[in-house]
């Protein structure tokens, strides 16, 4: 009900909104819940487990009953907080985890067997007949649990990912986050002042209080003006630091696009829903406040039992008083306050029920003494409760109860390094630990100083002890008069009696299950907590957790220090997945790397595949071809029987450059490279230290102190960093250095008997007679451009690999294309490229998978014995050089099944089909259309032992089941007179 | 007491007073057969096979902190026998099979689900990697299938099928892998163990591990010196640290692995599904919240906690293949300290001190090799030989290079498995 | 968490890749045990570890950074070059 003329709101443009169905009037400046309260709706959701009625609790983002579901479709939106979500017009909010509607849910059948629902019974229960848990139990507890529902649609809102950097974060702009933002901000400091809330003041937005004699919002609004002037503040509201990290990193979350309609995604548009920040920040002054608890009795979570802390902000913010005839059970003073504003606002006041005997006095209402609610009547709305005093029980008509049983200090981000929080007897509650983490001060309520001049003598401290490690000078100001009431506490954590307490709201954990789970030695915080839920819904216990572990402690006999808080850990608000994730969403995941063919290829309609982060052309289909090994196949003799072109740019290249090039060279391959000659090729083979191969490549020298090396496409990243490494930190004595230039270069491979042919139309100075014998290179000039030529082959035919500056890439492609076509060949792909090296047995990282060495690649005769090269110690390990190795083979089916597949396993035909039988298995296969069949490369067990014998290939996933005849890995021109030319 | 619908009905009609404690307090003895250091899944699955299998009951388990409290409670519970390399296919199937059954064995709901896994493929060569997984699992023993892209779409449609930057192309599915209540797991194990007599002691670190002439004596705890003939390490985390009391360098390397929960949403994922592009696996909840993770932090660490890079990098797997899960809320992160061994696979063996066990280098498989590293390892330490299942899980193959276990192919580099 | 690169200044986790303890290589012709510790063993202390990170998004140097690996503060960052991890040429 709003009171007219009262709050922050009064005045403000209506808004209008639907609640279930139900079309609803607010105020701009409402959040859902004011509005709803201020309709009268109390009740808005369910608890998890019984479905208990739930009304709304608090007035900030740890409320744990009133979550609801924005939206529909893509803009589904569950489990929103009613209590930060502002009102708009056109909001449309329903109630969750209810069937058929909130006022009727069938599942509160389950309030009825609570009995049976207690602490951990689902540990004890459900296992009888075993196969009935998958089939019956389970899907009946998956469908009952579960808060809100996604749509199941791709969501279709646009996130943002940014960076900040600054002197001073602080964080909350409450009394003490203000102050310290002016003491910092005046002084010159960076200050980056951040605000959970849509409005900056914290609880000075609904305190009935004043500052230097003015009211509190008059000088919280004279405060913000003066931050704003200033260039080296930035202030952002609607803003919550999720988590500390490691050196003063932070993670926030701006909710940039939650407080207006919106009818289709953001995408287009340049607001995005949420911003995700990572900010860098040399200091951090921790202003987050303290959350209010509240005090277990029976039945003290019916819709009409709020928080004192609350009731005060839904009154003085929001002019909404909370029910008709109001009453108020609390353990402190500060609950008063509440009494006092009620009171004030003219709202009834039936009573407040003070636990303590020395409770204040007040001449505005009265105090029951030394006396405690025990339980409340009531259904879908609280009617009644029963108070419990020397005078016995007597039972009140109310329609709402507020309560308070002390405020936590709200040290979670303290606690994200791993230190734990220190309790405060005074206080009854756990405050940060100084220096929990580096570089941060909790001040103000957050630092448990829980008044307004506390607040602000601690917010300007802390500015001005950071002032002073910034070197920076602090103004000279004086601190501001306000309120400094003590804050007088009892303790009081949960009441005496039968029936059940709730703790952990949302949950439905109460005081009977904590007691239960201590009887059956639960009795660590952590086993409490796992055994019971206690403090794992969306409000992660910041309502409950403190309250619990004090029963905890109690029915153990430890003190709360003793029993210690569970672990706080990131976020600290929950977070959409989309925003942490922003810019990843559809092709946004990774970078695409294309080649500078690509359009040519796409052209010719060739269909890409993906190596790493390049496409590549894995073939390019011709009219009348209805699969791709057609392709593939003519493109294979494109290339056996004419020339074939295919861009080769992915592989990594490095130029290497100094005086000890050589000497890098001869260490990181396992062969040398001193000797190789100018304007020569030579491949090699480079290990890991451990032994095993790490990639292979060709390296040719183009000057005495230059060489470029190729890499795999895979391996490129890998290994630069591995020759960074070699060089940098093992041998910084030697004068080399590289960079790569796998971008700089565009290279293309022209093979076939008629590579030569047309290369020599292209080339200014024609390859005449034995000037370019295999692995020759060297520079050469294309049209003018200068580039360079290597005699290289990749498939065993005479073949070159032009490279030219990566802009001139595409018109090349095109160029040598039509002069392929021209003489009877074309563009090859990757399939086909494939095929023509699985034909001579070259390796690609389908076979150096990483567990395979130069023996068991049969390049042992590339490990020299001359000199020293990474990986040669470990090498050499026997279970390294063993013969029972698995060694690479040639695999040709011999069966009646002509097929063979890459990941078969290899057994001996008389063998069973069973792992202890396994001999090996194949890694690449491929339909060789010059031999009329499939061949293939894979491991065997002492394979090169047993060229000649046959072996079982077995398929299971493709059904495949054949016999293949053992043979030389090299099916083609073994004796390499093609590739010589 | 047996645990039983029934007894849940009955305590529930005569107000729940008739529970009991799931196990003892009991103080330390001044000697025992043997002790296990450790008292996470695989030290209290340990105790009990012993107690259950070989009939060792004058044994205890040392425990730091809480029952369960290490890796066994910060997990994302998958249970899968899908590994291909000989050594953690026997291992991991015979895991699988004590895995079925379990709740009936321990007379605990550990909620062992087998809602089935999806190892989801990008490309051809995940495919054939896919392909030789799937044949090494079929002839071990086990079920894998492979499906191709409509087949993945029949059982999940919420993923990206139509824009995505890695398109999925199909996968490779074990239907008896899934996912298990993780606590519950430690705590059955506990109640089992405790029921046949075994000490399981809380709050009992152990600073000392006492050897003389080769052969261990007994440890030093914070609760006084007990002796043991035997002493058996399983402390997955803190492994190297145990160790080093003992004298001995392992082939370790400490590493956090972050996991994450979000809030709870109605059922949406019915399955394990994990993501060659991105290493994202996920599941949800039977509570409902989606249960995720993907690589680890990359640097040494015993923080228990990690940084934004990873919480990003996995959620940009999640926007990039779920796409439907964007809106749903991380509530929870987390860290958990792995053994990484530079194979990637783990070690069960005798130590070079008599009497010294190891069951250590877990990566981050450990949670599901729980059941059947608690079966072998109590072999070991009970007959002195290793257990059919695990005769490959040695020390010495790090130095030997006879039997390497690199799945992953990446090496002897511990971060990269 | 973010290192302060000796030429580049401070800056976030993200730029550097990390590959483990910095070790001193041992000489090509030590034993096997001597490799074994170099390529296998780790100390793997909870505290103060001398470890061998890559400024692969920013300089290229490999560093040998100081870092606490129970607490993750940073006590020293240096170029590897100058660590002597090459051992006795």
């Amino acid at each position: 009900m709003r009171i007219a003329g009262k709050g922050l709101t009064a005045g403000a443009k209506t808004v209008s909104f639907s609640f279930n169905g139900r079309q609803l009037m607010g105020l701009e400046g409402d959040t859902l819940a004011s509005a709803l309260l201020a309709n009268d709706i109390h009740l808005v959701g369910r608890s998890f487990k019984y479905h208990r009625p739930r009304g709304v609790l608090t007035a900030g983002s740890e409320e744990p009953n009133a979550l609801v579901t924005l939206g529909s479709g893509a803009l589904q939106d569950p489990n929103v907080r009613a209590t930060t979500q502002e009102l708009f017009d056109g909001l449309q909010a329903r109630s969750q985890n209810c069937w058929p509607s909130v006022e009727h849910d069938v599942m509160a059948v389950n309030n009825l067997a609570a009995p049976f629902f207690g602490a951990g019974f689902y540990y004890k229960t459900f296992m009888w007949p075993a196969a009935m848990w998958e089939k019956l139990y389970e899907p009946m507890i998956r469908r009952a649990a579960g808060l809100g529902a996604l749509s199941g649609e791709a969501d279709t809102d646009l996130y943002e990912k940014a960076y900040a950097f600054c002197d001073v974060l602080v964080v909350g702009s409450g009394p003490a986050g203000l102050m310290a933002a002016l003491t910092a901000g005046r002084a010159g400091a960076d200050v980056l002042l951040l605000e959970e809330d849509s409005r900056m003041g914290g609880r000075l937005l609904v305190e009935q209080e004043e500052i230097d004699g003015m009211p509190a919002l008059d000088w919280v609004d004279a405060a913000l003006s003066e931050l704003e002037a200033m260039e080296n503040v930035r202030l952002m509201c609607r803003t919550s630091v999720s988590g500390a990290y490691d050196q003063g990193t932070y993670g926030a979350l701006e909710r940039v696009g939650h407080h207006e309609l919106r009818q289709h995604s953001l995408k287009g548009s340049h607001r995005p829903r949420e911003c995700f920040w990572r900010i860098a920040a040399k200091h951090c002054v921790l202003a987050a406040g303290a959350i209010e608890r509240p005090i277990g009795f029976r039945n003290n979570d019916r819709p009409g039992v709020m928080m004192a802390g609350a009731v005060r902000a839904y009154l003085n913010r929001w002019g909404v008083a909370p029910g008709e005839r109001v009453t108020l059970f609390t353990n402190n003073d500060d609950a008063h306050r509440t009494a006092r504003d009620l009171v004030e606002a003219g709202v009834h006041l039936a009573a407040v029920i003070d636990s303590r005997h020395d409770a204040p006095d007040s001449d505005l209402y009265t105090v029951i003494k030394g006396a405690q609610v025990c339980d409340t009547g009531g259904g879908k709305r609280l009617e009644s409760i029963t108070v419990r005093s020397v005078r016995g029980e007597e039972k009140i008509q109310t329609d709402c109860l507020v309560m308070s049983g002390g405020w936590n200090p709200s040290v979670h981000l303290t606690c994200h390094l791993n230190a734990r929080p220190s309790w405060r007897r005074d206080l009854l509650a756990f405050v940060p630990t100084p220096e929990a983490v580096p570089g941060m001060r909790a001040v103000g309520a957050c630092n448990g100083s829980f008044s307004t001049q506390g607040a602000l003598q601690e917010g300007a401290a802390a500015a001005s002890a950071i002032l002073q490690e910034l070197e920076l000078q602090a103004k000279d100001c004086a601190l501001p008069v306000a309120d400094d009431s003590p804050y007088r506490i009892a303790p009081l954590w949960a009441v005496p009696g039968k029936g059940r307490a709730w703790l952990d709201f949302q949950n439905d954990v109460t005081v009977k299950d904590v007691t239960q789970a201590a009887t059956e030695n639960f009795r660590s915080v952590e086993h409490m907590k796992r055994y019971t839920t206690q403090g794992m819904a969306t409000d992660q216990g910041k309502n409950s957790n403190v309250a619990a572990l004090a029963v905890l402690a109690d029915v153990t006999g430890r003190s709360i220090p003793e029993t210690g808080t569970t672990t706080f850990r990131p976020p600290f608000v929950p977070v959409a997945l989309g925003a942490l994730g922003a810019g990843a969403a559809d092709q946004g995941f990774k970078p695409q790397r294309y080649l500078t063919s690509h359009a040519a290829a796409e052209e010719r309609g060739a269909s890409q595949l993906e190596v790493g982060l390049w496409y590549r052309a894995a073939y390019f289909p011709k009219p009348g071809e209805s699969n791709w090994r057609q392709s593939c196949d003519r493109e294979v003799i494109y290339v056996r029987n004419a020339v074939g072109v295919c861009d080769v740019s992915t592989l990594g290249k490095i130029d290497i450059q100094g005086p000890d090039a050589a000497k890098l060279l001869d260490f990181v391959y396992t062969n040398t490279f001193s000797t190789l000659k100018l304007g020569r090729v030579r491949y090699g083979l480079m290990l890991r230290e451990d032994g095993f191969v790490m990639d292979d490549g060709t390296c040719a020298r183009l000057g005495d102190s230059h060489y470029v090396m190729t890499t795999t496409t895979a391996a490129a990243g890998e290994v630069m960093a591995h020759l960074e490494f070699v060089a940098q930190a093992l041998h910084p004595e030697w004068d080399v250095r590289f960079t790569s230039v796998t971008e700089q270069w565009a290279q293309f491979a022209v093979a076939g008997p008629k590579s030569r042919e047309l290369l020599n139309g292209l080339l200014d100075a024609p390859i005449e007679g034995d000037a370019w014998p295999f692995m020759a290179c060297g520079a050469v000039s294309v049209m003018g451009v200068e580039g360079r030529l290597f005699r290289i082959s990749f498939s065993g035919e005479e073949a070159y690999e032009l490279a030219l500056p990566a802009s001139y890439g595409d018109s090349l492609f095109r160029t040598l294309l039509s002069r392929a076509e021209a003489l009877g060949g074309g563009a090859y792909g990757m399939e086909a490229l494939n095929v023509l090296r699985i034909e001579k047995g070259f390796i690609t990282h389908a076979e150096i998978n990483g567990t395979v060495n130069a023996h068991d690649l049969g390049m042992k005769g590339m490990l020299s014995k001359k000199k020293a090269f990474v990986g040669q110690a470990m090498a050499h390990r026997p279970g390294l050089v063993d013969e029972d190795r698995q060694q690479m083979v040639g695999l040709k089916p011999i069966g009646a099944v002509k097929e063979l597949s890459a990941g078969a396993h290899l057994f001996n035909p008389e063998d069973p089909v069973e792992r202890i039988h396994d001999q090996g298995y194949v890694t690449s296969v491929g339909f060789s259309p010059l031999m009329g069949h499939m061949i293939g490369l894979g491991f065997l067990k002492r394979g090169l032992t047993r060229i000649g014998d046959e072996v079982r290939l077995v398929d299971h996933m493709r059904g495949i089941d054949t016999l293949c005849e053992v043979v030389e890995p090299v099916f083609y021109d073994p004796e390499g007179e093609k590739l010589r030319g | 007491m047996r645990f039983s619908g029934w007894r849940v009905l009955k305590e529930g009609l005569t107000g729940n007073k008739g529970w009991a404690p799931h196990w003892r307090n009991p103080e330390p003895k001044r000697e025992y057969d043997a002790v296990i250091i450790g008292g996470g899944g695989h030290g209290l699955a340990t105790a009990y096979y012993l107690a259950a299998e070989h009939g060792l009951t004058n044994i205890a388990v040392l425990e730091k902190g809480y029952l369960g409290g290490g890796n066994v409670g910060r997990n994302t519970t998958i249970v899968r026998a899908n590994y291909y390399l000989p050594g953690n296919s026997e291992f991991y199937s015979h895991s699988l099979r004590l895995w079925e059954g379990l709740e009936q064995e321990l007379n605990y709901n550990a909620m062992m689900s087998q809602r089935g896994i999806l190892n989801l493929y990008h490309n051809d060569g995940q495919r054939d990697a896919a392909v030789r997984r799937g044949n090494s699992i079929v002839n071990q023993g086990d079920d894998a299938e492979l499906l191709d892209r409509e087949g993945v779409r029949k059982l999940a449609p919420f993923l990206n099928f139509d824009n995505n930057r890695f398109p999925i192309q199909g996968a490779l599915m074990q239907r008896r892998a899934g996912t298990a209540r993780h606590d519950a797991v430690a705590w059955g194990y506990a109640r089992g163990a405790d029921m046949r007599g075994v000490d399981l002691i809380q709050n009992c670190e152990v600073t000392g591990i006492d050897v003389e002439n080769g052969k261990v004596t007994g440890v030093q705890t914070a609760r006084g010196p007990i002796k043991a003939k035997k002493v058996a390490l399983a402390a997955a985390g803190r492994s190297g640290q145990v160790a080093a009391m003992a004298g001995l360098t392992l082939p370790i390397e400490s590493h956090v692995l972050q996991a994450f929960v979000t809030e709870g949403i109605k059922p949406l994922i019915d399955h394990v599904i994990t993501f060659a592009e991105g290493h994202l696996y996920i599941s949800q909840s039977d509570k409902g919240g989606l249960v995720f993770g993907s690589y680890l932090d990359f640097y040494a660490s015993y923080a228990a906690r990690g940084n934004l890079p990873m919480v990003e990098h996995t959620m940009e797997t999640c926007v990039a293949m779920v796409p439907s899960i964007s809106k749903s809320r991380l509530l929870r992160s987390w860290g958990g300290i792995m053994d990484m061994t530079p194979d990637g696979s783990p070690i069960i063996d005798h130590s070079p001190i008599e009497g010294l066990y190891l069951n250590c280098g877990w990566c981050y498989g450990g949670f599901k090799a729980t059941p059947g590293a608690g079966s072998v390892f109590a072999h070991l330490i009970a007959t002195d030989r290793p257990h059919g299942a695990a005769t490959k899980f040695k020390l010495d193959r790090f130095r030997s290079g006879y039997g390497l276990m690199d799945e992953e192919g990446t090496g002897a580099q511990h971060n990269l498995h | 968490m973010r290192i302060t690169c000796p030429l580049c200044g401070e800056r976030d986790r993200r730029e550097f890749y990390y590959k483990g303890a910095a070790l001193v290589r041992p000489a090509e012709e030590a034993d096997l045990a001597q490799w074994d510790a170099y390529v296998n063993l780790r100390d793997n202390p909870a505290g103060p570890l001398a470890e061998l990170w890559y400024h692969e998004m920013g300089c290229g140097s490999w560093l040998t950074v100081t870092r606490n690996t129970a607490s993750h503060e940073i006590l020293h960052v240096e170029l590897a070059s100058g660590s002597g991890l090459g051992g006795t040429p």
